[in-house]
């Protein structure tokens, strides 16, 4: 099918240049410009350099990842007692009041999918499911604006974090659940605030997993 | 809150700034043939390469033989990618046993890769092997973008000389382009994205086992993700290793990784301007055309992020505005560490060039700031664009805002000591028109069609405009989408040629005005000649890319986000 374009329109722009400039027809096979075979060529130079780019590359990549940054390359995985709980950069379900809730996910926190609702914000169906999340932590927690964020899915579906301001609106839940006072929860989670990046990049947020292994250190 | 996202907006365009210069000059020492500090390394390989493949680097090529090549080079590379994706299952590399790709959707992607738009209408964690990954598609996040550059420089080529058949030979320009440009960029940056926690591994999928509930298991996708990550931000390619693309957190684990991929990909674009300037020996024309390309990344910054801070008036109950522990705005499709600013920062890079990568869902945006993206894309991918391709891109541009200039006082046009003659503006016209003529043929047809309505995912004016989003990023070979569109055969198989022909029918009107532009005499500037290096200059190109934007695509832009936004304030919902 390629081929059957690029003829076409070579040959249209070829018309319209012998019209223009028919004088400046070059005579082919003569005069200085090269004359490869160009299957040839492009057969040959997509296997090497595919091989250099495709697999040699990749390979080398990995090979100093391994050397240097093993923990990170293995996709930040968190160990207990020998068992993979999770990697510390992807959400994972928590629906229990002892535990801190991540943001809702479109993709139920399968990280072998991801992605987001897709829903516009016109569409009856997201309107709906916002509104209804709304409503029911407002039966709650009368009179408390929700964090937008607590609300809405995030684009990945993966979001490990959560605003400060979701992780305090969770907090009476979460001490109620485990029988300890609000304020220890509210002191962890202001030890567990990562700020703007360098002072100025991305958002403050809160580590969901990581806030929920120190609530388990906490004991109760 | 609102400050803090043109802070950030500010100390990205300062760091790009500051690498226009060196990186534009390295460019055009690289395509010149000049020595550069790695050739101790690189210029060995180089030779064997030319060896390997039988390239003749001391012979120069015609621009038919240069296109002839670029196209030969294209339909070898896109067969070897289809190929790979139907047999991935008898291949190496496959750890969680992945069929072959179905024939329809392999078509699709691998002239999506080939073209540079990185369109992808599958979920890369469950169809394609980590081979096919390697070897099929980041293999042409190279080579597309090596392709791009080339053509740009050709164009370069034929404004500088005088007289001159030739406009360089394509096999040495993509060899050094991707040796001495591409790769050893890649591969600090891939380094970088693995500390900040990017995984590259080549292990099965992860099983975990939650903290409240360990018996219901999570697998994790792996892979060599940071290689690829490098080259699809670097080369303005834009495909994701997974489905979420740069939202997700092995893809774009930190703020600070949203700000090295952005620079990534604004690096060789905006060096380009500078290499126009120093290879046409006018650096002020580079810097007048670097100009005109941030006033438009500025315009279309400042109405996504302001857009997207606004709270939704459906929604009661929720804090929608920004405070100091909290984003606000519209946060659906948004990851917390990117909030509303970098998301709409991000949004903005990645369409204006044609990157097409998104940190967050462009379908979930608010009308007017999803609108943002589509006409970035529909102003031809010229706003610092695709690498390579938005230089030659606003080259056309410029061709006919010297053109227009020329008409209003009434003399042969110039530009940098060549007569715009009538050839000239036919091929720029050529090229102008092709893109709206793809775009809005395969939108109606897709509206007219049971097939095409089919995939709508969102009711109402929003659905027009997931069309109108699909076709146009595959004309401009962005590739980023409203994802919301499902695939079917229609899409597949429409989409496949609307990005090839955005491509390969765009690049021919351009390298055919590159030899004609070389084989020109040079005339000396006269009073009469509009000086392209000028605030003015600036002021009339933006002006020309708008109004050809706008007076194309207003029509079909009101029939979806405008009237959507209008509805939407009106208090109207559709289901």
């Amino acid at each position: 099918m390629e081929i059957s374009i690029m003829d076409s329109s070579s040959t249209l722009i070829e018309q319209v240049e012998m019209a223009e400039h028919p004088v400046e027809q070059t005579s082919k096979g003569q005069g200085s410009p090269a004359r490869h075979s160009i299957w040839r060529t492009a057969i040959l130079f997509t296997l090497f350099t595919g091989l250099v780019l495709g697999v040699g590359y990749p390979l080398l990549i990995t090979g100093i990842a391994h050397v240097v940054f093993p923990y990170q390359a293995n996709g930040s995985l968190i160990l207990k007692n020998g068992q993979v709980i999770g990697s510390k950069l992807l959400a994972q379900s928590f629906t229990s009041n002892r535990y801190f809730h991540p943001r809702p996910s479109a993709v139920g926190y399968d990280a072998e999918g991801s992605g987001g609702s897709n829903l516009a914000q016109t569409n009856a169906a997201l309107i709906q499911r916002i509104q209804g999340a709304i409503n029911k932590l407002q039966a709650r927690n009368p009179g408390k604006p929700v964090p937008i964020d607590m609300v809405t899915e995030s684009g990945s579906g993966l979001d490990p974090d959560i605003t400060p301001d979701n992780a305090f609106y969770q907090a009476p839940r979460v001490a109620k659940a485990r029988g300890v006072s609000v304020a220890a929860i509210d002191a962890l989670i202001r030890q567990h605030i990562q700020g703007r990046e360098l002072g100025f990049l991305g958002e403050p947020r809160v580590n969901v997993l990581e806030l929920n292994l120190a609530l388990n250190k906490m004991g109760k | 809150m609102f400050a803090n996202g043109w802070v950030q907006f500010a100390i990205l365009s300062a760091i790009l700034l500051a690498t226009v210069r060196p990186v534009g000059a390295y460019l055009a020492r690289v395509l010149e043939g000049e020595r550069t500090w790695l050739d101790p390394v690189l210029r060995p390989c180089e030779r064997l390469i030319y060896r390997l493949c039988g390239v003749n680097a001391e012979r120069e090529m015609n621009w038919r033989q240069y296109a002839g090549a670029l196209l030969g080079f294209s339909v070898v590379s896109m067969l070897l990618t289809y190929a790979l994706e139907r047999l991935q299952q008898l291949l190496p590399l496959n750890p969680q046993h992945l069929a072959g790709v179905s024939p329809v959707l392999a078509w699709n992607t691998a002239a999506s890769f080939t073209t540079n738009t990185n369109w992808q209408f599958y979920t890369p964690e469950t169809t394609m092997s980590y081979l096919t990954e390697m070897a099929g598609l980041a293999t042409h996040n190279f080579w597309s973008a090596a392709c791009g550059i080339v053509v740009a420089v050709a164009l370069v080529r034929g404004i500088k000389r005088t007289a001159s058949r030739t406009i360089g030979n394509f096999w040495v320009d993509m060899t050094r382009t991707i040796l001495y440009v591409l790769l050893p960029v890649s591969i600090i940056g891939a380094l970088f994205l693995v500390a900040q926690g990017v995984p590259q591994n080549f292990n099965s999928y992860t099983t975990a086992h939650p903290l409240q509930n360990p018996a219901q298991v999570q697998t994790i996708a792996q892979g060599p993700v940071a290689s690829q990550e490098a080259i699809k931000e670097l080369g303005t390619n834009g495909g994701g290793f997974f489905n979420a693309n740069s939202a997700h957190p092995y893809e774009n684990p930190t703020p600070l990784t949203n700000e090295f991929e952005m620079l990534l990909i604004l690096l060789i674009p905006a060096g380009l301007t500078y290499t126009l300037g120093r290879m046409t020996g006018s650096p002020g024309h580079g810097r007048a055309v670097l100009a005109a390309m941030f006033i438009l990344f500025t315009a279309s910054f400042a109405v996504a992020y302001w857009a997207e801070s606004q709270p939704n008036p459906l929604i009661h109950g929720a804090q929608q505005t920004a405070t100091a522990t909290s984003p606000g705005g519209n946060m659906e499709g948004k990851e917390v560490r990117f909030g509303v600013a970098d998301s709409a920062l991000f949004a903005t890079v990645a369409t204006d060039t044609s990157t097409g990568a998104v940190n967050s869902m462009h379908d979930s945006y608010t009308p007017l700031g999803g609108m943002m993206p589509l006409v970035n894309m529909m102003l031809g991918e010229v706003v610092f664009g695709g690498v390579g391709s938005g230089l030659y891109g606003m080259l056309i541009f410029v061709v006919l805002a010297v053109f227009i200039a020329g008409l209003m006082v009434g003399r042969t046009p110039e530009y940098l000591g060549k007569k715009i003659e009538s050839y000239d503006v036919k091929m720029a016209m050529l090229y102008a028109l092709i893109f709206p003529l793809i775009i809005l043929t395969f939108t109606a047809i897709s509206v007219l069609t049971k097939a095409g309505l089919s995939s709508i995912a969102n009711p109402g004016p929003h659905g027009f405009t997931e069309i109108l989003y699909a076709f146009t990023s595959g004309a401009a070979n962005n590739g980023s989408a409203f994802a919301g569109l499902s695939a079917n055969n229609w899409y597949n198989i429409a989409m496949g040629f609307d990005m090839l022909m955005g491509r390969f029918l765009m690049m021919i009107p351009v390298l055919a005005l590159a030899g004609n532009l070389a084989q020109k005499k040079s005339v000396p500037p006269s009073p009469g000649t509009f000086p392209v290096n000028t605030p003015l200059f600036t002021v009339l190109l933006t002006g020309v890319i708008l109004i050809v934007g706008a007076l194309t695509f207003f029509p079909a832009l009101s029939l979806g986000p405008i009237l959507e936004q209008l509805l939407l304030h009106a208090g109207k919902m559709f289901s």
